[in-house]
């Protein structure tokens, strides 16, 4: 029901902008971060020099975008917490709209938020971390979505366990940080003890860096087919544990 | 046609861990009639109303709405019912025109939003957002989400609690009206006076069970027969003239008040006839009538709001 998706879809747009702290959390906080980061680190950050650790001059942008992931899931569990428990959910549910349509509704409106919060990041950016030429950031925007969609079928499946909306926010900051600090973007995931590494390669966050990383070096997708595949089938996979354990009410 | 079912429940069932919601539910709801389903808070109303709606699946037994099985044609069944649940939300920040405009878009023929935001007197609230909207205009709006398609048959669930009364009663002559237009009304409610006000025929329900289906009337006059006649007198031969009425079953007297007690709608009638025949003056006079109320204490032996 194409014309449900769309309706409700621009309909949730329209009712996000209309929250402050919700774009400010959004949109503004990666942005505000790597505004700060890089600020702090002057020039530099751009190329590795001494002084200067390799994750921040070589994976600032990967950090910044991995954390605009992050809150479109920390923004969907809580909305998602919220429509249950207010019945909203429940109440999309009485009509013809099929329960998928309400769900992708909100997924295509946290992907637009994370293509203008990158888009945001590499304007407002501009100054302290020049992007190059050589950074083909169509094909980077393309990557980061599609690691978005992957980490958000994760934040539906948290969005299943969490309990109330109260706990919404704490629950998905304690799974989503983590996997974040697991992603091998500060540490390499082969120098991660063993369970840990077995945790990491269950993890979207691990293959998104992977891909994000290679795709803003410039490496091309083929090269990144791996982590693409890994995405998908993890997708698949919380998609159709979601599935099961989703609850509307 | 009134008595075509539109609603056919027969005999479900509907389990959560250990606890029985729902057990063995059947009856009947006619083209064309208000029909309610009472009884008290976890009395199993709710869940039984959304087994109907197609929302839960039911264990056991079979529903038929409108020719359809809701449980498979969910989709199809959707679009010709119009729902409101109980303590059900809208985005905090949706204004009511958009909430309307877009349920319309939903549906295949919409009737128009903005005469039914009119006849609902949200007409000044086009603009507002729902979390702004007071708990009556609220009810209202999901009064016209659920008639926005249209619906030959609308649900309606525990629509006026929480309201104050007079937010209550407009509600009640909105249901009335919806009535009026040919609809069937399927309710709920745990307010005796909104049921007698309301509805056609009653089905009492109490811990998952169905305890009796009538009208009003009927199951007052089935379960509750008895009528109270209070006269208040300083005529010291009333007391003997009313025991000899044969309906009567009792008088007892608290000072110049007589409570006089029988069985039978002709109580009043007859208590009336010998008040004239002996010329027996009154200073005052009243009847207690029973209702749904007593009748749910005298089958359950329990109040409604326990």
């Amino acid at each position: 029901m194409l014309r449900g998706l769309l309706g409700l879809t621009w309909l949730e747009i329209k009712i996000f902008v209309r929250e402050p702290m919700g774009v400010i959390g959004t949109v503004g906080f990666p942005v505000l971060l790597f505004v700060v980061l890089s600020r702090l680190l002057g020039r530099r950050a751009a190329a590795p020099s001494p002084g200067v650790p390799a994750y921040v001059s070589i994976d600032l942008p990967i950090f910044a975008s991995l954390l605009i992931a992050a809150s479109a899931v920390l923004s969907l569990i809580a909305i998602m917490a919220i429509y249950r428990e207010g019945g909203i959910l429940k109440r999309l549910r009485a009509t013809p709209l099929q329960p998928y349509t309400i769900l992708t509704a909100h997924v295509l409106v946290k992907l637009l938020f994370t293509a203008l919060t990158l888009a945001a990041l590499v304007l407002v950016g501009r100054r302290f971390y020049p992007v190059g030429p050589e950074v083909p950031l169509l094909s980077f925007t393309i990557a980061l979505l599609a690691c978005t969609v992957s980490i958000l079928s994760l934040g539906f499946l948290i969005a299943s366990i969490v309990p109330t909306a109260r706990f919404a926010q704490p629950i998905g900051t304690a799974i989503i940080y983590p996997m974040i600090g697991l992603s091998g973007l500060f540490v390499p995931v082969d120098s991660l003890p063993p369970v840990l590494k077995m945790i990491a390669r269950t993890l979207p966050s691990t293959y998104a860096v992977s891909l994000l990383r290679g795709i803003w070096r410039g490496e091309g997708w083929a090269a990144h087919g791996g982590d693409v595949l890994m995405l998908a089938v993890l997708f698949v996979v919380f998609i159709a544990i979601s599935a099961r354990v989703f609850r509307w009410e | 046609m009134t008595s075509t079912p539109v609603v056919r429940v027969d005999a479900i069932r509907k389990t959560y861990g250990g606890t029985i919601a729902v057990d063995e539910v059947s009856f009947e709801v006619r083209s064309g009639e208000t029909f309610g389903l009472i009884g008290p808070n976890g009395a199993g109303k709710t869940t039984t109303m959304e087994c109907v709606e197609g929302l839960r699946t039911p264990d056991r037994g079979a529903i038929s709405v409108l020719g359809l099985d809701p449980g498979k044609d969910r989709y199809r069944l959707q679009g010709r019912i119009g729902v409101q649940l109980q303590e059900a939300q809208l985005q905090k920040r949706i204004k009511v025109k958009e909430a309307v405009g877009f349920w319309a878009s939903l549906y295949r023929a919409p009737i128009d939003g903005d005469r039914l935001l009119d006849q609902l007197g949200l007409r000044d609230k086009r603009n507002a957002w729902f979390m702004t909207l007071s708990g009556g205009q609220k009810q209202r709006l999901f009064i016209a989400l659920a008639l926005i398609n249209d619906p030959e048959l609308v649900f309606l669930d525990e629509l006026t609690t929480g309201l104050d009364p007079q937010a209550r009663r407009a509600i009640w002559d909105l249901v009335r009206g919806i009535r009026d237009r040919g609809k069937t009304v399927f309710l709920t409610t745990h307010l005796m006076e909104e049921a007698e006000r309301l509805c056609d025929r009653v089905a009492i329900l109490d811990h998952g069970r169905v305890i009796d289906i009538g009208t009003p009337a009927e199951l007052v006059r089935r379960h509750c027969p008895e009528r109270t006649v209070v006269v208040s007198t300083a005529d010291p031969t009333a007391r003997g003239r009313f025991q000899a009425i044969p309906s009567v079953v009792s008088v007892s007297d608290q000072g110049p008040q007589l409570t006089v007690r029988g069985r039978g709608e002709d109580l009043v009638t007859e208590v009336i006839q010998c008040l004239s025949e002996h010329g027996i003056r009154v200073s005052d006079f009243r009847t207690d009538t029973p209702t749904l109320e007593d009748v749910f204490l005298r089958l359950t032996g329990h109040h409604m709001r326990d």
